[in-house]
Order: C-alpha cells, then sequence, then structure tokens
C-alpha cells in the first residue's frame, strides 16, 4: 500500500468513526440538562481533562513512570454515568481509569501522588497509575489486565443480589476487551443469574493500535450480547446527556431485577494509547475533527454560553477552581515522600 | 506569572531527543491541548501538547535541534497580558525540576528490608475427653463447609456441579439441601469467568467458595487467582483484601492422562499474596479447610481425588480450626527426615514403616502447607536426623522439594551427613498405559531406596 492509499485507508476509518457517532446520537431526542446539571457536567469533565494534562505533563518530567494511559476525549462517559447512578453502587474498570476515579468523588491528590509512587497515594504507592482503589468511594479498580474488570465486576453485582439490596456495579471495559473471552463467560452468568450490573463499553475505535474494524468481526458492541438475550445500544458517548439518559434507563432497570444491560459508548481519544504510544495509526484529521466537532466538554460549554445558563465569567470561574485543584494535586504529589522501604513488605496477607 | 514548557520524556527510558518542528510561533494564543511541537526520539515522533494556556512569549530551542535533553526548558509561555523578560532561562536543562533519576527508587540507596519471618500459630489443644469419629476426606471436607456456612452467611459455594448433582466427587453432597441455591451455585462450565465471578464478590465482601472440579481446569483461571485476587491486597495498598478459597481436586488421579492429572502445587506456593495447603488426613481436611474459609486472604486449598475416600480419625469438635502454615511431625524418628504432603505422604509413610523394620528410624513430616512453608519445623528435624528426603507427585523441576533441600542446604548445611534428596513424580506428561503411569509415580519403594541411600545403608 502507497502511503497515500493508506492515509485514504485511515481517511476512511476516521469518517466511519464520525458517521457513528452521529446517527447513535440523533441528539435531537437527547433529553436537555438544567442548568445545574449542565455545570455540573462542565466541571467534572473539565477536572478529568485538566488533571489528565498534567498527568501527561508530569509524565513527560519524569515524575509518573510505566504505563500512564490518559483518558482526554471519553470524559462525557464517566461523568454521564455517575450522575446516573447513587451512593453505594459500584464501578470497577480496567487501566485507563484515572477518570473513573475522580469522578467517583476520590480525592485527586490522592491519585496523583500514587501516579508519582508516593505513599500518601491511593495505594501507598505499590499500585500506580492502572491500580488503584477505594472502598470509600465504591471503586474496585483499576485492573491491568484486558478483560478481568468484566467478570470482577459481575462478581460485585453478584454480591449486591447476594445481600438484597438494590445496588448496582458500572463495569467498564473497552472496545479490546469485548473480544476478550471472558467477557462473553460473564455475559452468560450476568444473564443466567440476573445480576443487577451494566456493561459499559467505552469504545475509542482503537484497541493500542489495531482499529475496531482490523480486530472485530461485527463492530456494533452493542449487540455482542445478543446471544445470551442481554439488551444493549449504542450511545453517543461524546455527548454527557445521551450517556446520562442511556445511564438512567440502563441502571432503573437493573435496580428492579432486570438484569444486564449493555452501553456501547462510542468515544474518541485524543491521546495515544499509553504515553509512548506516537499513534501513527490514524491520522492528524481524524483527531482534529473529533476535537473540533465533538469535543465533549466544548458541548456542554456551548450550550451553557448559548442558552445563557452561564457566562464567559462564570465558566473562567470554574476553570480556575479546577485549575487551582490540578496544581495543587500535582504540586502535593512531585513533593509527598516515597514509601518507606519498610512498605516493601506489608500489605502481602492481612492477618487471619 | 510565565511558564516555562520543558522537553517532555516520552517513554520511561527517553533521556534526550530532536526538536523537530515547532507549529506554533512567537506570540501566537495557545490553550491547554493544543498540539505545539513535534519531537523526534530514536524510536518515534511525538507531539507535545500545551498543559497552560497563555500567550507563546519565546521559543527557546529552535527547531531542528537535536540531543535536547529531557526538562530543558524550550520555551516560555505568559499570562495575558504579561510581559516576558527578554533574561528568559536559555535552554539548560532544570535541576530543580527533579529528573527522572530523582524519582526512581530504582537508583534508591537504602537496602532492602528483610522479608519477615512467618510465625503460625499454636495448634489448638484438644480436651483429652473430645471424642474423634472415622470419617472420609470427602466426609470432612463436606462437614467443614457446612460448619462455615451455619457460622457465616457470606460464606458461599460456588463451583461446576456443585450444587443439584451434589458433586463431582460428592464433597458437596447435602449441601443444597441445607443452604439452598442462593448458597450452594451451579456455574455453567466456564472456569475463567465464574472464578473472576468469586474473586469480585470476594472484592464486594463475600466469603466464596470456588471449586474447581479438579486443578487442572483452574489452569483456564489462573489469572484471575493470581492477578485479581492474589495481588489485590498489595496493589490496593492494604485496603482491598480478597477472602475466598478456591479448592479442588490437585494431582494424579488414576488413568486419566495428561491433561487430567498434574500437581499445581509448586505452581501456587510460588504466589506471594496466596496462601496454599495440600492435607493428607481427614483430620486436616477440616480443620484446615476451616481455617482456609475463616482466612481474610486467598487460599488455595489442594485435595487428591484418590483420598476422597479414605478414612481417617477426625476429633468431634465443631471448632476443629488447625493453624495454617504449621507442619505435622506424623511419625517421630532419628536416622533421616522424610518431608512429604498430601498423597505423597501415603507412600512416606509406607516407606517409614518397612525402613523402621531395618533399624532405620524414619521422622515424617506432614507439610500441610506449602506456603506458608513451615522451615523451622523441617530444620529442627534435620538438626537431629543430619539427613532428608523429600517426597512429593509433581514434577521435579523447581518444586516444592527443590524448594525445601534448597533452604536446607542453606540453613542447616553444617548439620548435614548426606545431600538433601528429592523423590518426584517422572518429568513427564502423565501418561495413560498402566504401566507407564506406575512408572511415572513415586512408589515407597523409592521412598525407601532414597533413605537408605542417605543412610548409607544397603
Amino acid at each position: 500500500m502507497t502511503v497515500s492509499e493508506e492515509h485514504a485507508a485511515k481517511t476512511q476509518v476516521g469518517e466511519d468513526i464520525m458517521s457513528i457517532v452521529e446517527t447513535a446520537g440523533s441528539n435531537s431526542s437527547v433529553p436537555d440538562f438544567n442548568a445545574e446539571q449542565e455545570r455540573h457536567a462542565y466541571r467534572e469533565m473539565l477536572l478529568i481533562r485538566r488533571f489528565e494534562e498534567k498527568a501527561g505533563q508530569l509524565y513527560g518530567m519524569g515524575f509518573i513512570g510505566g504505563f500512564c494511559h490518559l483518558y482526554i476525549g471519553q470524559e462525557a462517559v464517566v461523568t454521564g454515568m455517575q450522575m446516573a447512578i447513587k451512593k453505594g453502587d459500584q464501578l470497577i474498570t480496567t487501566y485507563r481509569d484515572h477518570g473513573h476515579m475522580l469522578s467517583a468523588g476520590m480525592d485527586p491528590k490522592g491519585v496523583m501522588a500514587e501516579l508519582t509512587g508516593r505513599a500518601s497515594g491511593y495505594s501507598h504507592g505499590k499500585g500506580g497509575s492502572m491500580h488503584m482503589f477505594s472502598v470509600e468511594a465504591n471503586f474496585y479498580g483499576g485492573h491491568g489486565i484486558v478483560g478481568a474488570s468484566t467478570p470482577l465486576g459481575s462478581g460485585l453485582a453478584f454480591a449486591n443480589k447476594y445481600r438484597g439490596n438494590d445496588n448496582v456495579c458500572l463495569s467498564y471495559f473497552g472496545d479490546g476487551s469485548a473480544n476478550q473471552g471472558q467477557v462473553y463467560e460473564a455475559f452468560n452468568m450476568a444473564k443466567l443469574w440476573s445480576l443487577p450490573v451494566i456493561y459499559i463499553i467505552e469504545n475509542n475505535k482503537y484497541a493500542m493500535g489495531t482499529s475496531i474494524d482490523r480486530s472485530s468481526s461485527t463492530t456494533d458492541l452493542s449487540q455482542r450480547g445478543v446471544s445470551f438475550d442481554i439488551p444493549g445500544e449504542q450511545v453517543d458517548g461524546m455527548d454527557v446527556r445521551a450517556v446520562k439518559a442511556a445511564g438512567d434507563k440502563a441502571v432503573a432497570r437493573a435496580r428492579e431485577g432486570k438484569g444486564p444491560y449493555i452501553l456501547e459508548m462510542l468515544t474518541y481519544r485524543y491521546r495515544g494509547h499509553s504515553m509512548s504510544d506516537p499513534a501513527k495509526y490514524r491520522t492528524k484529521e481524524e483527531v482534529q475533527k473529533m476535537r473540533s466537532e465533538h469535543d465533549p466538554i466544548e458541548q456542554v460549554r456551548a450550550r451553557l454560553l448559548d442558552k445563557g445558563l452561564a457566562d464567559e465569567d462564570e465558566l473562567k470561574l470554574i476553570d480556575k477552581e479546577v485549575r487551582a485543584i490540578v496544581s495543587e494535586a500535582a504540586e502535593y504529589a512531585q513533593n509527598a515522600p516515597e514509601p518507606e522501604a519498610s512498605e516493601l513488605y506489608t500489605d502481602i496477607l492481612k492477618e487471619s | 506569572m510565565a511558564t516555562e514548557i520543558l522537553m517532555p520524556a516520552l517513554s520511561p527510558t527517553m533521556e534526550e531527543g530532536k526538536l523537530a518542528k515547532w507549529l506554533v510561533k512567537e506570540g501566537d494564543n495557545v490553550q491547554s491541548g493544543d498540539v505545539i511541537a513535534e519531537i523526534e526520539t530514536d524510536k518515534a515522533t511525538m507531539e507535545v501538547e500545551a498543559v497552560d494556556e497563555g500567550t507563546l512569549a519565546k521559543i527557546l530551542i529552535e527547531e531542528g535541534t537535536e540531543g535536547v535533553k529531557v526538562n530543558t526548558p524550550i520555551a516560555v509561555i505568559a499570562e495575558e497580558g504579561e510581559e516576558v523578560s527578554a533574561e528568559a532561562p536559555s535552554g539548560a536543562p532544570v535541576e530543580a525540576a527533579a529528573p527522572p533519576s530523582a524519582t526512581a527508587p530504582v537508583s534508591s540507596p537504602e537496602p532492602a528490608p528483610a522479608a519477615p519471618a512467618v510465625m503460625a500459630a499454636a495448634e489448638p489443644e484438644l480436651s483429652p475427653n473430645t471424642e474423634s469419629a472415622s470419617m472420609t476426606v470427602r466426609e470432612a471436607l463436606r462437614d467443614a463447609m457446612a460448619e462455615e456456612m451455619r457460622r457465616d452467611g457470606d460464606v458461599f459455594l460456588m463451583g461446576e456441579e456443585v450444587a443439584q448433582y451434589q458433586g463431582a466427587y460428592k464433597v458437596s453432597q447435602g449441601l443444597l439441601d441445607e443452604f439452598g441455591e442462593r448458597r450452594v451455585i451451579d456455574t455453567p462450565i466456564t472456569e475463567h469467568g465464574f472464578c473472576g465471578i468469586g474473586v469480585g464478590a470476594a472484592l464486594g465482601g463475600l466469603k466464596p467458595i470456588v471449586e474447581f472440579m479438579t486443578w487442572n481446569f483452574a489452569m483456564q483461571a489462573i489469572d484471575h487467582i493470581i492477578n485479581s485476587a492474589a495481588k489485590t491486597l498489595y496493589m490496593s495498598g492494604g485496603q482491598m483484601g480478597c477472602p475466598i478459597v478456591f479448592r479442588g481436586a490437585n494431582g494424579a488421579a488414576a488413568r486419566v492422562a495428561a491433561q487430567h492429572s498434574q500437581c499445581y502445587s509448586a505452581w501456587y506456593a510460588h504466589v506471594p499474596g496466596l496462601k496454599v495447603i495440600a492435607p493428607y488426613t481427614a483430620s486436616d481436611a477440616k480443620g484446615l479447610l476451616k481455617a482456609a474459609i475463616r482466612d481474610p486472604n486467598p487460599v488455595v486449598f489442594l485435595e487428591n481425588e484418590i483420598l476422597y475416600g479414605q478414612s481417617f480419625d477426625v476429633p468431634k469438635d465443631d471448632d476443629w480450626v488447625l493453624p495454617i502454615g504449621k507442619a505435622k511431625v506424623a511419625r517421630e524418628g532419628s536416622d533421616v527426615t522424610l518431608v512429604s504432603f498430601s498423597r505423597g505422604m501415603a507412600y512416606t509413610l509406607e516407606a517409614a514403616e518397612v525402613l523402621a523394620g531395618e533399624g532405620i528410624e524414619a521422622e515424617v513430616i506432614d507439610l500441610r502447607s506449602l506456603r506458608p512453608l513451615d522451615m523451622p519445623t523441617i530444620i529442627e528435624s534435620v538438626k537431629k536426623t543430619n539427613r532428608i528426603v523429600t517426597v512429593e507427585e509433581a514434577w521435579p523441576v523447581c518444586s516444592i522439594g527443590s524448594e525445601i533441600c534448597a533452604s536446607v542446604a542453606r540453613d542447616a548445611f553444617d548439620f548435614l551427613d548426606a545431600p538433601p534428596t528429592q523423590v518426584t513424580g517422572a518429568d513427564v506428561p502423565m501418561p495413560y498405559a498402566a504401566n507407564l503411569e506406575a512408572l511415572a509415580l513415586p512408589t515407597a519403594g523409592q521412598v525407601a531406596d532414597a533413605a537408605r541411600a542417605v543412610c548409607y545403608a544397603k
């Protein structure tokens, strides 16, 4: 394939993505947010984005090591879903997890300090970017093995059902995980036992460097539950209102004991798979088009301004507040002490 | 305040790179997320995004410059309306900005701490009036589960054929009738999936017993046993425990060949974050399974199909809970130490009887737990006998016996009068043919021969 043919092929993938987002959305039917919801979504998404940009910067400065998978571009997915659940509901995801933690209410300082491997990080510096947990925030990780969070999330839902409460578990995974065998094993049992779990497939179109068309025999991932009689739908994952509306329905259904549901969130990551990925498998135009036409934060910002729900000054205040939180977290994470050497041998087993 | 943009590291190993191209020029307004430059390393070309916003006041490193060190200031961003001093710093790496080495614990000079010693609790003392009853290992395991399920509503059993079929090996016989289908759950044949669901339920605070029909099939699920169950407490800084028992038949059965006859003792004993138990007697099976269910950690419980039907005396005591990590001296002796576990104990005890007839008094240690491994009991015995033979059905390479022999050579070298010796299964996949299968498993005769050899007896 010549360079220009390759470019054309990549552009084709890009156009398919746009059309999926646009048709899935049919956003005229999406219920509007009120002013408070718009402001909340704006602030939450902005916090994730600024946090991730700062994490990228700290990575570049050598403060964060190893793998660091940024959530930039996908902020509407977790933000909208968090708006659809109640306290006590659990969430679990794979390793692109910083946004989920912030959205679950975990302290940005503790998350950033874990990224820099410090004693006051959520895992005392022993977990890093991909392995953080908070019992308090009902955040069950942070899992580095592609596909593993799906049965684990189903197990959390099993615990809810066993206890007879009405909590639901949001089990997030990506288009890459969607081809793992254990995902389907979990689907089967979740339906068989009517577990209160929502499978949220964050389809950002690329499993590392392999586009969904190159990895998946069927690309409508919302229909991957058909063999198990699990219903699903595609959602415009760049529109936080569409995410919340779909989340509301799926969560209510699971809470009523009607079992699992699949929400395929059509979304997009602006950055590479991890920090060290130059992302040569897609064109700059594709990325730029998503950023300029579908950015989840810009959509909310535009609505807030167009509808007169907020003015520039108010938004600037939110920006400033978010920047201050992120700067404080970064400052803290750079200066907090590393774990004591004695921590090497702690937390391996619990005292019986 | 003006902010410096530093040359970023684009991978954990990058030290310098080429500033290939500026995509903005001085005076341009930049927003967070704007791509401002391209950087080339030996591996790739990467884009640099702005984190701060404002006006690009000054470019400090011209495009095309090679060998720009990580953390060198490459440009200055000024806030709106701000004047940038003409004396903007020129491109020298910023020491204060903590170069990567300052954050890399590997370069830390502090010595690694020693691993803590593992102390097991003492054996429970039974009142002399406690009666015993003969029961099979199968019944002992069933009673252990039933008693713990009565005691704690969070304990439940899941696995293939555990409920309506009453257990593929009848270990769960009667549990469905007593506890109902909420707590005794038949799964589809889908080890990876139901193991993950069990682990998830444990992370959520329940206390699952996950039965694998045999441990051979748990290879499909080993990712969850190790990556999800064993490592989570550590990865969460001690926040999130995983109280779960994985149990089922391990090792060789009879005439089921290679894929159904493998001992996984060394596989799981290798893993920090797990406890591993492999009992021989019904009494130990019951007391240790009860301990495993009460333990807040993930426990791998290795049973043996051939032992299920064998009977032993078991104390009649609902609180018969044994300490995990404590070996048992099954037979006292002064001439040679024989160490085994699970079904290997049968050959070992038989060999000890034969040796006694020849005037060789063997001390037989039943490990019972493989992790933590009770090395103090073994070392104590070797100090007395000065000889050791380990016995197991597993493959010889990197086996439990290898670990014990290495530890004895290190910690009791001066006490040894003969090389530590191993009796193991043959280093082959288990054959089907009856004669070949017999050749692949250790025998009492081999154990006795090994003992005679280290005693320099004929």
